[in-house]
């Protein structure tokens, strides 16, 4: 889960005696691996985090932890611990949400099993990574919106780096809170160029995609560089601590649906209305391939689009798609975007 | 005074509740319109509206919809969320509604299950009762009148498939959504093809439902999809009294993607796994599910 890993990490070596590994990086054979294990038509994520799962075993790992969404990521877990079975591996995969429902207790007494837990310590451990979650999120939030019209290459990514390490080191609550302020002060004081009045695209789409390291600032380098500013919504500080409310206020003000459409397809549709209304050049939305509450929402939001005379571009992502063929399919968006801006 | 005419689509929820519902409408004097049988038109015709990437049921009930939208006054949707917190259905069961809505101007009627959120079938139907002056006493006697009629109905599918367990031939498990095993064009040719080998085709969703919801935890502990704990707990009551199991989904079901992986990998029946998209041709299905029988005869 891309940088994620870092708050994590933290978490579970302060409040468990667990020897932590780092997952591997997902490459081109980390798709393979999952794929050849994998149901033909399962959804791409699947077959991602399945891959990581048999490398991070080979590097040694015998507790693995699965988290869960509200639709049929939910269930992952329980698929991949029998193929994990049947490949003769030994281990244990904890899973953190089942049915759309985190149950405190279930996972407390499945972590038990494997180690001691403290619980007063792991509530202020918790509240901690709550923080840290927020304070990366709010820095990624920067970070996309500039990185692209960054002067010196790579000093955005290098200084993420360097604020990672410090956030894995960290003491306590109010060191969190200095070095967050100090970070947020250098990024900053970055050296960018960035146009008046650019070309706004707004991305929206399933979240494991949206968050995935694949997708991360490749489509903002890639649009800056023709002076276009990305926006992007969903992170784990969102999706953890205020999807539930959210929703519920914007489905209220919204016309077009009038229920709820699981996981992530009806604040995407709420927020393309927004997007439309505020006045956004154009909207990316990416998913994976086969996920279900996406395809449902799709023929709504390009109605919404069309509307209000919006472009939309919708990239559906496999095992198979290659960075190519969406950069060919993402300069025309934007060849279009430019030529619609100058008339 | 003309009757309003309620349009119900052949599609998904129709072959769970759509008895019911038509039961129930009748009764309160109200004229039913139920689309045809699936056929080929309709299934092209549901693809005009459907994205490319949707499951073959959904295009179904697009095209069904398709079909009703100048027959009717109004169209009748089912938005299934939950049966409790861990029976729940597939996210497209959650998006029937708003998609209607969207990609259709004809006005529609909801009823909206949630029991997590209070919200049952006699709620729903309540709502809609009330848009039309109906009153409460009638409404109570229409729901029991439709109930009685539905439970007979059940009962006697039951039975004749708890017979077919007592008779001889082959015995085969057809495991599959209600909304495909009764499909006409998806789980329908299959069936007469096996009927017509003489073979005792069993059906996962003419069970008792409340007998086997539960089962379904010796295969999938911490499964929570209402439709699949069904089909799996069939298999789990009848396992040792069938010679193979059918598992039929339609392209590319979410869930049963997942879970009847799972399944196939614990089960120690023969099994055949037949994925059906909107391409097919019986032809290759055939020649699969022949060679197939032809395995099991030689195992008896």
């Amino acid at each position: 889960m891309g940088d994620y890993k870092v708050p994590v990490k933290y978490l579970l070596s302060h409040i468990t005696k667990l020897e932590i590994i780092d997952a591997p990086k997902i490459t081109t054979k980390t798709i393979e691996i999952g794929s050849k294990y994998s149901p033909d038509f399962v959804c791409t994520p699947f077959k991602y985090t399945l891959g990581t799962m048999i490398e991070s075993i080979e590097k040694g790992s015998n507790v693995l932890i699965q988290a869960g969404g509200g639709c049929r990521y939910g269930y992952y877990s329980e698929l991949q611990k029998q193929i994990l079975k049947d490949l003769g591996y030994d281990i244990v995969l904890i899973n953190l949400v089942t049915a759309g429902i985190t149950d405190p207790i279930k996972i407390y007494k499945e972590l038990k099993k494997v180690t001691k837990i403290n619980i007063v310590k792991s509530l202020y451990y918790l509240l901690i990574t709550k923080k840290m979650v927020k304070y990366m999120d709010n820095i990624d939030d920067y970070i996309r919106k500039n990185i692209g019209f960054e002067v010196k290459k790579n000093s955005f990514i290098k200084l993420k780096n360097k604020m990672l390490k410090s956030f894995s080191k960290i003491k306590g609550y109010f060191d969190l809170k200095k070095q967050y302020k100090k970070y947020l002060n250098e990024f900053k004081q970055l050296k960018i160029n960035k146009p008046n009045n650019p070309i706004k695209i707004a991305i929206v789409g399933e979240l494991y995609t949206i968050m995935e390291p694949f997708a991360n600032y490749f489509l903002e380098y890639e649009l800056a560089s023709k002076n276009i500013e990305i926006t992007r919504f969903t992170n784990v500080d969102y999706l953890l601590f205020r999807k539930s409310k959210e929703v519920k206020k914007m489905l209220k003000k919204n016309r077009d649906i009038k229920y709820k459409m699981g996981a992530d397809a009806s604040d995407n549709i709420c927020r393309t209305r927004m997007l439309c209304e505020e006045g956004y050049d154009g909207i990316i939305h990416i998913k994976s391939s086969f996920c279900t509450p996406e395809i449902g929402a799709m023929p709504i939001i390009s109605k919404i689009c069309a509307q209000y005379k919006i472009p939309i571009i919708f990239f559906s992502f496999d095992a198979a798609t290659s960075e190519v063929g969406i950069k060919t399919r993402l300069e025309a968006f934007y060849d279009m975007l430019e030529m619609r801006r100058s008339k | 005074m003309d009757k309003i005419k309620i349009g119900i689509p052949r599609g998904l929820f129709y072959y769970y509740d759509g008895y019911f519902l038509k039961n129930f409408f009748e009764y309160l004097n109200f004229e039913v319109v139920v689309s045809p049988e699936t056929n080929r038109i309709i299934i092209d015709e549901g693809m005009k509206y459907a994205n490319d990437e949707m499951c073959l049921s959904l295009k179904v009930f697009l095209g069904h919809i398709a079909y009703l939208q100048d027959k009717c006054d109004y169209l009748l949707i089912m938005r299934i969320d939950n049966y409790g917190k861990y029976n729940q259905t597939c996210t497209n069961f959650l998006s029937l509604y708003d998609l209607v809505t969207n990609l259709f101007t004809i006005p529609t009627l909801d009823i909206n299950i949630e029991y997590t959120n209070k919200e049952n079938m006699y709620i729903g139907l309540k709502k809609i009762c009330q848009k039309f002056n109906i009153s409460n006493s009638k409404i109570k006697n229409a729901y029991d009148s439709a109930l009685i009629k539905n439970k007979k109905h059940n009962k006697n599918l039951i039975t004749i498939n708890k017979n077919k367990l007592n008779k001889k031939g082959l015995k085969l498990l057809l495991v599959a959504h209600a909304y495909n095993i009764n499909d006409e064009y998806i789980g329908k040719p299959i069936i007469k093809y096996l009927e017509n080998n003489n073979i005792n085709v069993i059906f996962s969703n003419n069970f008792e439902t409340k007998e086997i919801l539960n089962l379904s935890y010796k295969y999938c502990p911490n499964l929570y999809w209402y439709y699949n704990k069904e089909n799996i707990g069939s298999i789990v009551k009848i396992e040792d009294k069938i010679d193979g199991i059918i598992f039929l989904s339609s392209f590319p079901c979410g869930p049963d993607s997942l879970v009847n992986e799972l399944v196939i990998r614990k089960i120690r029946k023969p099994y055949i796994n037949l994925v059906i998209d909107d391409l097919n041709s019986l032809t290759g299905i055939e020649t699969r599910l022949e060679s197939f029988i032809d395995i099991l005869e030689q195992r008896v």
